[in-house]
This record gives structure tokens, C-alpha cells and sequence, in this order.
């Protein structure tokens, strides 16, 4: 059977606390707070830490709370609470839908908003034992230097594969961070905020803008974006287990007879979500038709390229992608798709 | 260093590059070509001919537990291995063989198995290796494989390229087959012989073929050996068949539940290629799909996008055919009674989660009148259960169940003449039911316990044991390989399936297999309702999730690496995923079988994928005749043909209103 490396094992109350681990051994570490994607990977030698910091003694993490600012989701929500809460499900119904669509209820009542947003990239030559790693050569986005889906490629492509992660960038959410002091342990623990979309960087071996010694801890969405109605939808071979093969985020204001403003976001593609470009000259103002449908997919079909980094058929997912789009948007309009 | 073969076609083009040196000549593992009639001279008067390329994927077996094993080699030489097998006779020979041990110095015991499917039915590496271990150390050792071993270990379905030509005439009867196989059997043999014959012997029912011809090879791949799976080496080339009879029933104009009942090859008859056939229910089967599935409302009338099809299959219950040659029985049970009126059946039969065990129980409950709580069942344990061959070719509920049924029925003679001679009446009046002896003539008089009739037979006779085994008539037909495919007796089975399809994306949606299973006689129907669905949703699985694929050469540097060996990257269907499945129980009542029972773990799966296929053709007018039915190979199918033109004239044809 697979066994886990050993690891030293750190259980923090406090935001501070962790942070004062994190320091005592930088880039030393794995943050873990539901463990769904953390041990599975750690099974797989996929990393490698000295110390495990489990989250999950942090009560300030925790909570959904609704302010004048707007919403705030602490990183250690499960995504199961954060479906099931009752002004999610009223006001941003996308994210209520892209939490259920995680795994399975076993995963998502473990599974947590934080571990979600920093949720591993994933790749078919990436996810596998270290003996198959091994057997094929190990690849640049762990222990290796080539890449295997983009042979001379420069840069990890393992596909973002979040799924709440695309409607919180559709919906303007940001993302809470703790940063260490300047001097490291000693220092005060300093608060940043930046909008999710800009948290992501397109590099596959880390897609984030984490540094060793940061720490997610909440999401905020702010209330200036209520009235936004998202939906969201994610391919997959199966109903449940399966993570996207491609997934779609939509944002929207207005109705059917006028968009007021349109975003939309693809991810599954390769390291970081891609928000489609363009379509404000074409959506905004106009109903929304068969026309402007076919229209918007065509943009997206045009932006997304799907890879091989995910183990099913490329050119399908290619041409899904405006098939999804198309039916992600009615959702957001308020209009049965 | 020799380039890799890693499909059909390198293992051909290429004997030199020879993977296995015991191959007799190139990649080839074993080659079988059989006819029976004239084939070519049947397809030539057909009025209807069908010719057709088939693929199957190959696919794992996907217990839920992995291969496990613990040896321990003791201080007297004693050598005791518990395995998560399906053949503990089988592995006690080998492990004697292989390490140089007396065969009555090793003992298997086989403990609760977390799923077998055929993938636990030969001795693995494993098993071996932790017995050498135990005995160079003197210490007990344990081997548990992780996922990935599992699917090296493999033995799953072969994949198989089929070329089906068929005939039929004008009045919808079946005028000849000819078949051409190719199995990728992997680096190794297994019981590679035997899925070669299978792929051609197990066609030849529940239709009568008056000429038909099979051409085989198995050949050599580096790849995991492929084996046994859930309906050994016939499951494939049912799908290719039963398509072929939809697209021929097309042809014909005839509605494809008629064309199939046309062909019945009937009860009580013999196949073209010599096998026995006895009961037969396939006819209700057929009435009970049809009739559950309201499919006369629905076939060639949903709108696009939804379908419905059929298709029917055989099986056998049990190999005559032990892997090594003997003339011992196949199956024994040893059974004591004793004066507190309990029973003790021993029996080297494979719990596999089939529930062989509670089988057995049964039949001693009903010969003997006890209550089910009564009975113990000592199972799977070489040093104490006489010799059963173990859980393949569906043979344990046939063949151990009559060993069951032969042992306690001299226990039961035995009690009857105690009694009859102290009530002075006739034996065959004594009934023993629902824990009490009694005289049918005078019941009021004549009524103790069955523990009272039991100490009052052990009085009588001494400590009461008894032995019941079982051995297969001779069977099968007069030819080399005659005897492969020959069975006591043959289930059958018919599948309706309902699919609603998304003709923009190819996403299939089966809502609905209707799986009719005639099992001779069910013995305990909700185990058999388990084993139907578990069948139908596994041939499901396989039909259109199940991608048992390896990384093939185009980006240079994956050739023949396994694509995902694990449960997420291989994906069975979640329960989210399968379809409402309908269990419909026909009993046809064997002649040979105990109480009439017949097999109902394996048979049930055949039909899934054919009807499944025939479904989407009903649906979206395209062929699906390779597998899986995925999104992205349905999308390609809808693409590539006239799919709604293929819709309409099927429609026309068949559909209008009755």
C-alpha cells in the first residue's frame, strides 16, 4: 500500500501561531486543512515537507459572516457548509453550485474554501506514484526539468482545477492573506487583500502568488458586487468524484433583454483561470439571443486551448468549451437554460 | 534491447521483436480456428449480410480490495498462507510446486474476500514471494498491492478486434457467422488458452447458427496479462454479435425482439459447435424485458436523443474443464450433525462475496429442517475443508450446491429411517421442515424436534457425517477443444436499455436497464438480484466510462505506460451515474442444477454493452462499435455520418404507428 513520508506535525490555535511555524521553518512546510488533496499527493511524494501545520485548531478561520463590506468566508469553511449557507444560495448561487460540484459529500464535508483556492495544479504526468513518475522521468513541475505535455516547454502547464475558484474571480471576490513581518518570526503579522484573479499566476509548479510563510485566510466578496447572479458549469465524465475537464464561471448583470456587464471565466485549461476578453463590446447593452450566445462562444473558443495535461480527449474539450459557455450564460441572466 | 509491442498490430507485424519466448511462433499465444457447417456457403445465399469491425476495450476487474496475502512458514515446516483469492485449491498446488514443498505441508486459507471478479482466480506474485520471504526469515509476512500493482498484476478483459460477418434471410433467420478475433493478451499467458476458445465456443446460443466459423489469436504485448473477467472471453464478442443481429434485424424490417425469438435455439438441444443445452428460458426473458420496458412504445418512436435496445447472451454454470486433468470430483462438502441440533458444513468453496457460503446453508436447511442460525459454514481452508476448484466460470452455487445437496441428503436418509423405524411407518413419510420431524400420517402423533431426530439418528448410528461431492458428465463436442465451453447446464439473459443522449456534446445517459436472467432456479433471489444488477451496471461501466488505455507513443515519451493506474484516473461509474436497474428473475428450473439452479453471476453482464449500443442507435442513428461509448467517440460518430438521416430511415422503417 501507499504510505506517507514522515513528517514533523504542527497544530496551531491562532492565525499568529501558525504564522510563527511557518516562519521556524521556511519552505519547509505543508499547510494542511482538510487534507483531501494534501494526503493523496503526499502519498504520491508530490511534496515532500518537513512539517505538516494542520489549520484546523484556528477558530478565527472559520465562519461565514455577512457584513455591511459584504461576505466573508473563512478559509476553513468546508465547501459543504459553504453550499448549504443560506445567503450563498440566495445572492451568489454560482458559488453555492461550484461547491457542490467538488468530489464527492465525503470530500466536500472535508474539504475546505482555503485548501479549494490553493488547491494543487493538476497534470496526467503529475498525479501519479512516484514509481510511475519515476518510470516515465520525472517532469518539471516536480523533481525533473522537461515537461511532458509540451515537449521543450518552458513552463508547467498542470491545469488549475479549482472549482469555485473561476466564480469567485467572475463575481470580483478577493482573497484574504497573512503575511509574516519583515524580520520573519519576530515581525507583526500584516493582513493583505488582492482580487482572486490576481492571487493566480500562470506557472504550473506553483499558481499562486504565496510565499513560503503566507497564509490564506478568508475570502471576501464585496457587497458592491450583489446584484451579480453567477452560474457555473464544469465538465466531467462522471456526476460526482471527478475533477473538471473544463469548467465555465459566469457573472452577469441585468436580465435577458439587456446585459448590463458579462464575465466569464474558463479554467481546467492550463495554470491559472482564464477570464475571456472582449466581451464587453460584444454583450454589454444587447439582449442576450441565440446570436449573442453563438457570438460569446466563439470568443471563447478562440481564447481556450485546452492541453493534454488532463487525460481526455483535447480536441473534444476544445469544442465544449462554447458548448458550456452557451449554456453556463442563461443561468446568469435569470433565464432557465 | 527489443522495441515494445504494445498493441495487436506491432505483435503481428513484428514476431521478431517476440515478448514471450513459450510463444510457439512470433507474438502469438495461442491460435484456435473452428467451423461447424458450411459458413461460406451460408453467407453466399444469405439474403441479408452484415460485415462488421468491432473493438473492444480491455478493462480491470477493480475490487474494492487490493491483492493481500500473509505467510507464515512455522518451525515444524508448515507452511499456512492467507490469501484474498478466488482459488484456494489452485494456489496450495502452485505454492507446493513453485517453493518445493509436500503439498500436505501448505495450507491456504482464505479469508473474507473484498471482490474477486475474476481477478483473484490465478496465483500471484504476491503470494509467492511472501511465502519465500517467511520461510528464508522464519517470520510471519504480509504483501498488501497497492492500486497500481493491481493493475499491473491486470488478468482483466482482453481487449479484442472482432470482424463479424453475418447472414440472415429475408424471413429474419440466421443464416451463418463468421468471426475473426484478435485478443491482446499482455506479456502473459494466464488462462489465455481458455479465453481464446471462449471468444468463439460461447457464441453458439441462445440462437440456433446453423454454420458458423471461428478464426482466434491471442497474441503477446508488453503490457499487463490480461486473463479472466466476469464472463470469460465472451462478453466481447457478444457485443459484436448482437449488433451485428440489430443491424441485420434492420435489414430484414423485423422488429429486433422478434428476429430473436425467431432464432431460439429451444430447450433440451445441442448447439452447432456440441454443447448440451437443458433448460432454457431465454423466450421469458425476452417476454419480460419487452413487456417491463413497455418497449413496443418506445422502440423507433422516442424523439432524438432518446433510445431503447436489446440484446440477449449465454453462459455457462461451471467448466467441465479443471485446469489440470483428473478424474477426482470437482466439488466435495463434508457435513456433521450433532445432538445439539446444529450442522457443520465444510467446504473448500470461495466466499467471494457472492454468498457461496449462505448457499450452502440454505440446502442443508431445507433438507435437514433447521433454521439458518443453526448452521455453520467452515469454508476456504485447505487443512480443513475438502476440495472444492474455487469462485470462476460461475461453477460454485452448480457445483458445490449439488456436493451440498448429495451430502446432506444421505443425513437426511438416515434420519428418516431412524425415525420411520421407531414410528413404524414408511421413510418417505418422514418430513423434516421448520425445526420439526414428523410422520405425514399422522403428523399429531408422530412430530419430535429435528435436535430430538438428530440424537435419536446419532443413537441409531453413531456420530453422524456424511461426504457429498460433485463431478460433471462427460459433455462437450467431438473435436480438439470440444470440451472447452461444455457445461452441465447454460443461463440466459436479455437486456432492454434506455438511454437519453445530448447530441451537442455526446453524453450518454443510460436511465434504465431492464436485465431478465433466467438462473434456473433462484435460490435466494435478493443474492441473485445483486448479482443481475451488479452485472448489468458493471457491463454499463465498461460500455461507457472504463478506459483501460496506456500512454501511446506521440509525445515520444510515454509509450506503453499505464494512463492512470487508479480509481480516480479509471473511472467506474459513480452511483450518481448508473442507471434505475431492473432485476427480473426467470426460472427456468435445471434438470441438472441444485433444486433447478443455474449461474447468475457472470451471464448477466453479456447483453449490457449490446443493448446499450443498440440503444444509441435507436437514440442519435449512429453505430457505436467500438467501445467505450464516450462523449468525445459518440461526438466524433455524430460528426463523421449521416446520424439523423440513419434516424429517419430507421424510424420509417420500423416505427410507424401499430
Amino acid at each position: 500500500m501507499l504510505t506517507l513520508p514522515v513528517f514533523a506535525w504542527s497544530r496551531p490555535k491562532t492565525v499568529d501561531e501558525a504564522m510563527r511555524v511557518l516562519a521556524a521553518s521556511p519552505g519547509e512546510c505543508l499547510i494542511v486543512a482538510g487534507g483531501t488533496d494534501a494526503v493523496p499527493n503526499l502519498k504520491h511524494r508530490l511534496h515532500e515537507p518537513k512539517r505538516l501545520v494542520h489549520l484546523g485548531g484556528i477558530e478565527e478561520l472559520r465562519g461565514i459572516r455577512v457584513t455591511d463590506a459584504g461576505l466573508e468566508v473563512g478559509a476553513l469553511v468546508t465547501l459543504t457548509e459553504l453550499a448549504a449557507h443560506p445567503y450563498v444560495r440566495e445572492h451568489y448561487a454560482g458559488v453555492a453550485d461550484a461547491a457542490e460540484h467538488v468530489a464527492s459529500p465525503q470530500i466536500r464535508n472535508m474539504g475546505t474554501v482555503g485548501g479549494n483556492l490553493c488547491l494543487d495544479t493538476r497534470c496526467t504526468y503529475y498525479n501519479q506514484t512516484f514509481f510511475w513518475r519515476e518510470a516515465l522521468g520525472f517532469c518539471l513541475k516536480k523533481d525533473g526539468t522537461r515537461c511532458h505535455v509540451v515537449p521543450q516547454g518552458k513552463r508547467c502547464v498542470a491545469a488549475h482545477s479549482s472549482d469555485v475558484a473561476p466564480v469567485w474571480i467572475a463575481l470580483g471576490a478577493q482573497v484574504e492573506i497573512a503575511t509574516p513581518g519583515a524580520d520573519g518570526a519576530s515581525g507583526a503579522v500584516t493582513r493583505r487583500l488582492l482580487p482572486v484573479e490576481a492571487f493566480f499566476v500562470g506557472d504550473g509548479v506553483h499558481n499562486n502568488v504565496l510565499v513560503p510563510g503566507e497564509l490564506v485566510t478568508r475570502v471576501l466578496v464585496p457587497a458592491s458586487s450583489l446584484g451579480v447572479r453567477t452560474a457555473y458549469r464544469k465538465l466531467r465524465p462522471r456526476a460526482a468524484i471527478d475533477f473538471p475537464m473544463l469548467s465555465v464561471a459566469v457573472a452577469a448583470r441585468g436580465d435577458a433583454s439587456r446585459i448590463e456587464a458579462l464575465r466569464v471565466v474558463v479554467s481546467a485549461l492550463g495554470a491559472k483561470p482564464r477570464t475571456l476578453g472582449g466581451l464587453d463590446a460584444i454583450a454589454v447593452g444587447k439582449p442576450h439571443d441565440a446570436a449573442l450566445a453563438e457570438a460569446v462562444g466563439a470568443v471563447a473558443f478562440k481564447q481556450c486551448h485546452p492541453l493534454s495535461n488532463v487525460p481526455y480527449d483535447t480536441d473534444w474539450r476544445h469544442d465544449m468549451v462554447p458548448v458550456f459557455v452557451k449554456r453556463a450564460a442563461p443561468g446568469a441572466l435569470g433565464v432557465d437554460a | 534491447m527489443l522495441p515494445a509491442v504494445t498493441d495487436i498490430d506491432a505483435a503481428l507485424a513484428h514476431p521478431e521483436w517476440q515478448v514471450n519466448e513459450k510463444a510457439g511462433e512470433g507474438n502469438i499465444s495461442k491460435h484456435v480456428r473452428l467451423e461447424f457447417g458450411d459458413v461460406d456457403g451460408a453467407l453466399a445465399a444469405a439474403d441479408h449480410v452484415v460485415e462488421g469491425d468491432y473493438w473492444y476495450e480491455g478493462s480491470t476487474h477493480a475490487p474494492l480490495e487490493p491483492h493481500c496475502c500473509v505467510a507464515e512458514f512455522d518451525a515444524t515446516g508448515l507452511l499456512t498462507v492467507w490469501s484474498s483469492t478466488q482459488v484456494a485449491h489452485y494456489l496450495h498446488r502452485d505454492l507446493a510446486k513453485v517453493l518445493n514443498l509436500p503439498t500436505q505441508r501448505v495450507r491456504v486459507i482464505q479469508p473474507v474476500v473484498g471482490g474477486g471478479f475474476g481477478g483473484k482466480s490465478e496465483p500471484f506474485s504476491l503470494e509467492f514471494a511472501a511465502a519465500k520471504l517467511s520461510m528464508v526469515t522464519g517470520r510471519p509476512v504480509k504483501i498488501l498491492y497497492t492500486r497500481e500493482e493491481v493493475f499491473y498484476a491486470h488478468r482483466g478483459r482482453h481487449p479484442m478486434r472482432l470482424r463479424y460477418r453475418t447472414g440472415m434471410n429475408a424471413d429474419g433467420m440466421i443464416a451463418g457467422t463468421d468471426a475473426l478475433v484478435q485478443l491482446d493478451g499482455g506479456a502473459y499467458s494466464s488462462f489465455g488458452l481458455v479465453t481464446t476458445y471462449y471468444s468463439g465456443q460461447l457464441l453458439t446460443a441462445p440462437y440456433a447458427l446453423p454454420a458458423y466459423r471461428f478464426d482466434s489469436t491471442r497474441l503477446f504485448t508488453n503490457k499487463p496479462a490480461c486473463g479472466p473477467k466476469r464472463g470469460h472471453g465472451s462478453v466481447q464478442p457478444r457485443f459484436a454479435f448482437e449488433c451485428q443481429l440489430d443491424k441485420l434485424s434492420e435489414r430484414a424490417g423485423i422488429d429486433p425482439i422478434d428476429v430473436r425469438r425467431r432464432n431460439f435455439i429451444g430447450e433440451r438441444t445441442k448447439t452447432v459447435n456440441g454443447m448440451r443445452v437443458t433448460s432454457n428460458g431465454f423466450l421469458e426473458c425476452l417476454d419480460a424485458v419487452e413487456r417491463e420496458s413497455g418497449w413496443a412504445g418506445k422502440f423507433r418512436r422516442m424523439p432524438y436523443g432518446r433510445g431503447i435496445g436489446v440484446a440477449g447472451s449465454m453462459y455457462i454454470s461451471g467448466t467441465n474443464y479443471c485446469i489440470y486433468p483428473n478424474e477426482m470430483p470437482q466439488s466435495a462438502v463434508q457435513l456433521r450433525l450433532d445432538r445439539s441440533g446444529r450442522a457443520t458444513v465444510m467446504s473448500g468453496c470461495s466466499d467471494i462475496g457472492q454468498g457461496v457460503e449462505s448457499v450452502l446453508a440454505y440446502i442443508v436447511c431445507e433438507e435437514l429442517g433447521l433454521d439458518l442460525r443453526d448452521v455453520r459454514v467452515v469454508a476456504g481452508d485447505t487443512d480443513l475443508t475438502p476440495v472444492d476448484l474455487g469462485a470462476y466460470s460461475s461453477r460454485e452455487t452448480f457445483m458445490v450446491g449439488n456436493a451440498c445437496l448429495d451430502a446432506a441428503r444421505h443425513l437426511r436418509i438416515k434420519i428418516a429411517q431412524t425415525l420411520a423405524e421407531r414410528w413404524g411407518v414408511s421413510p418417505g413419510e418422514i418430513v423434516l421442515a421448520d425445526g420439526v420431524a414428523c410422520a405425514t400420517s399422522d403428523p399429531a402423533q408422530f412430530a419430535i424436534s429435528v435436535k430430538e431426530a438428530f440424537q435419536r439418528a446419532e443413537a441409531r448410528h453413531g456420530t453422524l457425517g456424511s461426504v457429498g461431492w460433485y463431478q460433471s458428465p462427460k459433455l462437450g463436442g467431438e473435436y480438439r477443444g470440444g470440451t472447452i465451453g461444455a457445461s452441465p447446464a447454460y443461463s440466459f439473459t436479455a437486456h432492454v436499455a434506455e438511454v437519453d443522449c445530448d447530441p451537442e456534446t455526446g453524453f450518454v445517459a443510460v436511465k434504465h436497464i431492464w436485465v431478465a436472467h433466467d438462473c434456473g432456479r433462484a435460490l435466494n433471489p435478493v443474492t441473485v438480484e445483486g448479482q443481475m444488477e451488479g452485472s448489468a451496471y458493471m457491463g454499463f461501466g465498461e460500455a461507457l466510462l472504463e478506459t483501460q488505455r496506456y500512454k501511446d507513443a506521440a509525445p515520444g515519451h510515454a509509450f506503453g505506460l499505464h494512463q492512470g493506474p487508479s480509481l480516480l484516473d479509471y473511472r467506474m461509474p459513480t452511483s450518481l451515474d448508473t442507471p434505475e436497474l431492473h432485476a427480473l428473475i426467470v426460472e427456468s428450473v435445471d434438470p441438472e442444477g441444485p433444486y433447478g439452479a443455474k449461474e447468475a453471476g457472470e451471464g448477466p453482464l453479456h447483453p449490457s454493452i449490446p443493448a446499450i449500443a443498440n440503444a444509441i442507435y435507436d437514440a442519435l442513428g449512429v453505430r457505436c462499435d467500438a467501445l467505450p461509448f464516450d462523449p468525445p467517440s459518440v461526438a466524433r460518430l455524430l460528426r463523421g455520418g449521416d446520424a439523423r438521416a440513419n434516424w429517419e430511415r430507421a424510424r420509417a422503417q420500423v416505427g410507424g404507428p401499430r
